[in-house]
């Protein structure tokens, strides 16, 4: 079984586009669309990276982010950004709560798999 | 609540000595515009003038000819003036009143 | 020979005609087809309501009795109109910035929005029309009278007076049906514009045919017509100088200040551009109009028999002459500039009375404290009504009590002197800051009687308001009150010894009692706004270092932070700069001091936004900042005179903090703006690239691939749907919305936007009422449409009820139809009440079904385009939007 990636995004298009790719690549993917209860979701497992949303319903990106930092288990779990905002500040922002890579939509699926297979290699 | 920074209020601009020669020339248009009322009663004030000694003479025809004739010129000089006033950018620079 | 019947029968075709002209205008104007009608012609043709009955018959009269005077009454005029650039102009543009009906509203608000002086204006107005419309409907019935002595008739005095009625009452049906149809803020009424147009052409028609006639067909030629002038009567011309000047001054007056003047020239007028058209073209009217006066009336005093009537020339000059067709065509030409003076006249000074006399009276005899709800309208309507018929049935009396004689056949004169009383506060208050209402009121109170006195009681004649001992005497013997000889001078020209007292004393008094009085601080902010017009409506005002700005300024302060504090304030920060008095130069410095000083009152963003609007000019109107601050500080006077810290002031607080709120959040909002676009162009545009890199890449079964290609295909409807929105609310905003008005029923309209929503009758049922629905719009049908789905499939969307349900309610109150959307959902939290129509005010971050949040700011810019409304209803239990359409927009169904 391939390495778990938890993808938290609410546009069920960039689920369905990212999920495709990542599982033809052999990872096994989660995925969540609420940031209300993202935490309760990474709490069940811990997983290899995870790929998180800035803008989320009920619960931002960001505070997902300082959350994982935050909890010894997680602390060390890669985080990859995704926004469609693309301001300097949102990134500053992601950077100073320690993201590890910080990405703006729309990317390219190589991409995507390239930083993927570089952040959760085993 | 937080008011909004305050941004900071801009240099005054000030008034430009010289105008370029488009500009010039509309403002004397303009006064042009504003004076042909005072030139039109002069110029209809003038047959007061004219001498009424002898009897014989018959003013009427004459005032007629130079009243009508003067009415003419004026229609004439306010067709100008109103084709030469470039109407919109003298009633308001950068864009119309109208919305 | 004609007969009688005949002539009877061509009027009546003329009128019906007129009829359908001014309904096809109508129609139109309705249609939204106003471009053709707010032309520079129909413009200038509309000014020519300048040449009454008094210039069609009375021009020849006073040419064979007074010569070349005649002209003075039309050079005026045309001094004015070639002169349009200095006050014409301004005045116009006043009219529309302040959206003026009448020439009494001018003055009224100028000063200060006083009610008082409307009265004053209303009163003066009518006291110099009502003799005009008199003239009027002698002059038609006097050529009538021709028509029937000449078809073997005799008309008494009776038959005068019943056909002077019909004319009185078929004017007051026409004015009636025409001048009360619509009743919008701009008192602009096609029909009857295009109709005094049409009745232009042919009165100018039938001027210039006769004169034609009577120069190359009966003297035979230019020659022999200068032969025949220089051997009449007339053929010396020796003016008056006093009399020369003073009569072109009194027309130039009369010309700007008669109501029905002030009507087509200021208040029909909706665009400016045509004034520079008229300057030149209404001259060119005026001159053909006079041109062949002279010849008419030589030929006339050598053809017809000695004591034949001069004024009736140009009918009886071509009967006389067997030309029958002619003389009709030149009753047609009296006719039309008798009726079209009339109508206009009588439309303007029934807006006055409405405006000034009913309308304020009967809002102060309602109970205090009663809402003042949409039945304000019907009343206004129902006094314009009234009014019109009284007016004209005052003119009609005037002619009867008169007797119709020779007294009328002055009284064009009279009137314009009297209406000219307007003319010194009205200037003063376009060009002079300092003029107030008390100076406003003494002016015209002081010329109204010096005119009544010298020339309207003496105009009725000898003895009969005024008696010989009086003229001879002055009443109670005080000789230097002698109504021709005021102060003792004699010897002038009654009609200049009139002119020059009245406008001396009138305007001596206005410009005393305004530098000797205070003026309150609407009439300053008024003064300011008329003054400085241009400034104010351009929209980009330079930020100059004038006084007349740093007074802006002080207005406003003062109603915000008090008189004394406002005056304290600019006193210290004039000192500082080293000048003395009250306004100090307009320095980056003091406008921080004072944005700080007024942000203690009304919060920053408020006064942030309103210093920026006076020095800058924003988004805002002035209007609207005035009116807040204009409203927050009468409320704050009122609170402080109770000394208690009243519900009013908590109110007062309330209302200013939740316009603090707004800007800020609109502010914010804004920086927002380029952020939250390009988070919905990314979105979409993420799925499409990821998904299209799939299909590239192959390696896809098929399943996979079609469904891959749909997603694709989705997508970029929706990123089509954004754009399209995006630049629809563009052109929206822009103001450039072409409107395609049609007609249909409400309930056809309700329905196609239910089906187009596309929801799920299953999921969300929708209530409606149909008994109600039954209501015929004129609007853009697609445009309304597309605001109901809006709402219809927001409810579908946010309506987060177990069993969602939308209510639609159609209700019919006074001047509107009012629609109701209210679902059973969770609405909308109080917070964000202010900013749903706002652009991407989406109350969660994300578009739960794909829309980008413009959809309630696209329906406003829809509705006010429409000229209707788009409301939030709160406490429906649920989200709640009301949509107005105006009354024009709707009609009861047959």
């Amino acid at each position: 079984m391939g390495r778990r990636v938890l993808l938290i995004e609410d546009e069920p298009n960039i689920i369905e586009a990212i999920s495709y790719i990542l599982s033809r690549d052999g990872w096994t993917v989660h995925t969540h669309a609420d940031g209300e209860t993202a935490m309760d979701k990474v709490h069940q497992g811990v997983p290899d990276l995870v790929i998180l949303d800035v803008m989320l319903p009920g619960r931002s990106g960001y505070d997902i982010l300082r959350d994982l930092r935050a909890e010894a288990a997680t602390a060390h779990v890669p985080v990859m950004m995704l926004t469609a905002r693309g301001q300097a500040k949102d990134r500053e922002l992601a950077e100073a709560l320690g993201v590890t890579r910080f990405m703006t939509k729309p990317f390219s699926n190589a991409e995507v798999l390239e930083t993927v297979r570089a952040l959760a290699a085993p | 609540m937080t008011p909004p920074a305050i941004p900071p209020t801009p240099p005054p601009r000030r008034r430009t000595e010289f105008l370029d020669r488009g500009s010039y020339r509309q403002r004397r248009l303009r006064d042009a515009a504003r004076l042909m009322p005072v030139l039109g009663a002069v110029l209809m004030a003038l047959p007061l003038m004219w001498p009424r000694d002898r009897p014989d003479q018959s003013l009427t025809s004459s005032g007629i000819i130079y009243l009508f004739g003067l009415w003419a010129i004026l229609v004439v000089l306010a067709f100008v003036l109103s084709r030469l006033l470039r109407y919109g950018a003298a009633a308001a620079p950068g864009g119309d009143a109208e919305r | 020979m004609i007969s009688f019947n005949l002539l009877i029968a061509v009027s009546l075709a003329y009128v019906a005609f007129l009829f359908a002209v001014a309904f096809a205008a109508e129609r139109r104007a309705a249609q939204g087809k106003t471009a053709w009608l707010r032309s520079s012609a129909i413009y200038t043709l509309s000014l020519s309501i300048y040449c009454t009955a008094w210039t069609f018959y009375g021009a020849v009269g006073y040419a064979a009795r007074s010569g070349l005077e005649y002209l003075t009454i039309y050079l005026g005029p045309t001094l004015v109109m070639i002169g349009w650039w200095g006050l014409v102009r301004k005045l116009v543009r006043i009219g529309r910035t302040q959206r003026l009906t009448s020439i009494a509203d001018l003055i009224s608000s100028r000063f200060g929005k006083s009610t008082g002086l409307g009265v004053l204006v209303t009163a003066l107005a009518i006291v110099g029309t009502t003799p005009y419309i008199a003239l009027q409907l002698q002059s038609v019935t006097q050529a009538m009278g021709v028509f029937a002595a000449n078809s073997g008739e005799v008309w008494g005095p009776s038959d005068l007076n019943r056909s002077a009625m019909w004319v009185a009452m078929g004017l007051a049906v026409f004015t009636l049906i025409f001048g009360t149809r619509n009743l919008d803020a701009h008192e602009r009424h096609h029909g009857i514009v295009l109709a005094i147009a049409v009745e232009a052409v042919v009165k100018l028609f039938a001027l210039l045919a006769v004169g034609i006639f009577v120069v190359w067909g009966v003297a035979g030629g230019l020659g022999p017509t200068r032969a025949l002038i220089d051997a009449s009567a007339q053929a010396q011309w020796a003016p008056m100088p006093s009399r020369w000047i003073g009569l072109i001054f009194v027309s130039a007056a009369a010309f700007l200040c008669l109501p029905r003047m002030f009507q087509v020239l200021v208040v029909e007028n909706a665009d400016e551009r045509v004034l520079s058209t008229a300057s030149w073209a209404f001259p060119t009217y005026l001159l053909l109009m006079s041109l062949f006066v002279v010849p008419i009336a030589v030929v006339g005093l050598d053809l017809m028999p000695a004591g034949a009537n001069p004024d009736l020339f140009v009918v009886t000059l071509p009967l006389r002459e067997g030309r029958d067709g002619l003389a009709i065509l030149s009753f047609l030409g009296g006719f039309s500039s008798a009726t079209s003076m009339v109508i206009v006249a009588t439309l303007a000074l029934a807006t006055m009375v409405s405006n000034h006399i009913v309308a304020p009276s009967w809002l102060n005899a309602r109970m205090p404290g009663a809402v003042v709800s949409g039945d304000v309208r019907r009343v206004v309507v129902m006094s314009r009504r009234i009014s019109i018929t009284a007016i004209l049935g005052l003119g009609y009396i005037y002619f009867r009590v008169s007797g119709g004689g020779e007294a009328l056949a002055a009284i064009g004169l009279v009137s314009f002197t009297g209406v000219m009383q307007v003319l010194p506060a009205m200037i003063g208050g376009v060009f002079w800051r300092g003029a107030n209402r008390w100076g406003a009121v003494a002016g015209i109170s002081i010329g109204f009687a010096v005119w009544a006195w010298t020339q309207f009681l003496p105009s009725f004649g000898v003895d009969a308001m005024l008696s010989q001992a009086v003229f001879e005497r002055g009443p109670f013997g005080l000789s230097w009150l002698r109504p021709h000889a005021l102060f003792g001078i004699e010897g002038i020209d009654p009609l200049v010894h009139a002119t020059v007292w009245s406008m001396m004393l009138n305007a001596g008094a206005f410009v005393l009692v305004s530098v000797l009085t205070f003026p309150n601080p609407l009439e300053r902010l008024q003064g300011a706004q008329f003054v400085n017009v241009y400034e104010y409506s351009s929209g980009a005002r330079a930020w100059s270092h004038s006084a007349a700005q740093a007074e802006d300024m002080l207005v406003m302060a003062q109603r915000i932070l008090g008189s004394s504090e406002a005056q304290a304030l600019f006193r210290a920060e004039a000192a500082a700069q080293g000048k003395s008095g009250l306004l100090p130069d307009v320095t980056p410095d003091f406008l921080s001091h004072l944005e700080r000083e007024l942000s203690g009152s009304v919060g920053a963003a408020t006064a942030h936004a309103m210093i920026a609007q006076l020095t800058e000019g924003a988004m805002v109107s002035v209007d609207d900042l005035i009116a807040v601050a204009d409203e927050a500080a009468q409320i704050m006077e009122y609170s402080s005179q109770l000394e208690a810290k009243s519900a009013e002031q908590e109110r007062t607080a309330r209302a200013l903090r939740e316009a603090n709120e707004k800007l800020t959040a609109v502010s914010i909002q804004k920086d927002a703006f380029l952020s939250q676009i390009s988070h919905e162009l990314r979105t979409p545009m993420t799925s499409i690239r990821s998904f299209s890199d799939i299909l590239r890449d192959g390696e896809v079964d098929d399943t996979a691939r079609r469904r891959f290609a749909g997603i694709i295909h989705d997508e970029t409807n929706r990123l089509t749907r954004l754009l399209d929105d995006l630049l629809d609310l563009g052109v929206l905003e822009s103001g450039q919305v072409q409107l395609n008005i049609g007609e249909g029923r409400l309930s056809d309209v309700l329905d196609r936007a239910v089906m187009a929503s596309g929801i799920d009758p299953a999921r969300v049922r929708i209530e409606r009422t149909p008994a109600h629905e039954g209501v015929t719009l004129r609007t853009d049908l697609e445009r309304l449409t597309q605001v109901f789905i809006n709402l219809i499939s927001n409810a579908a969307k946010y309506c987060a009820a177990e069993k969602p349900r939308l209510r639609i309610k159609v209700r019919q109150t006074q001047g509107a139809t009012e629609v109701d959307f209210c679902d059973n959902g969770a609405g909308i939290p109080p917070e964000f009440e202010s900013m749903v129509f706002e652009k991407f005010s989406r109350l969660e971050d994300q578009g739960k079904a794909g829309g980008a949040g413009l959809g309630l700011a696209i329906s406003r810019q829809i509705m006010t385009a429409l000229g209707g409304d788009i409301t939030y209803l709160p406490g429906q239990g649920g989200a709640g939007f009301r949509v107005s359409l105006p009354a024009a927009a709707a009609a009861p169904a047959p």
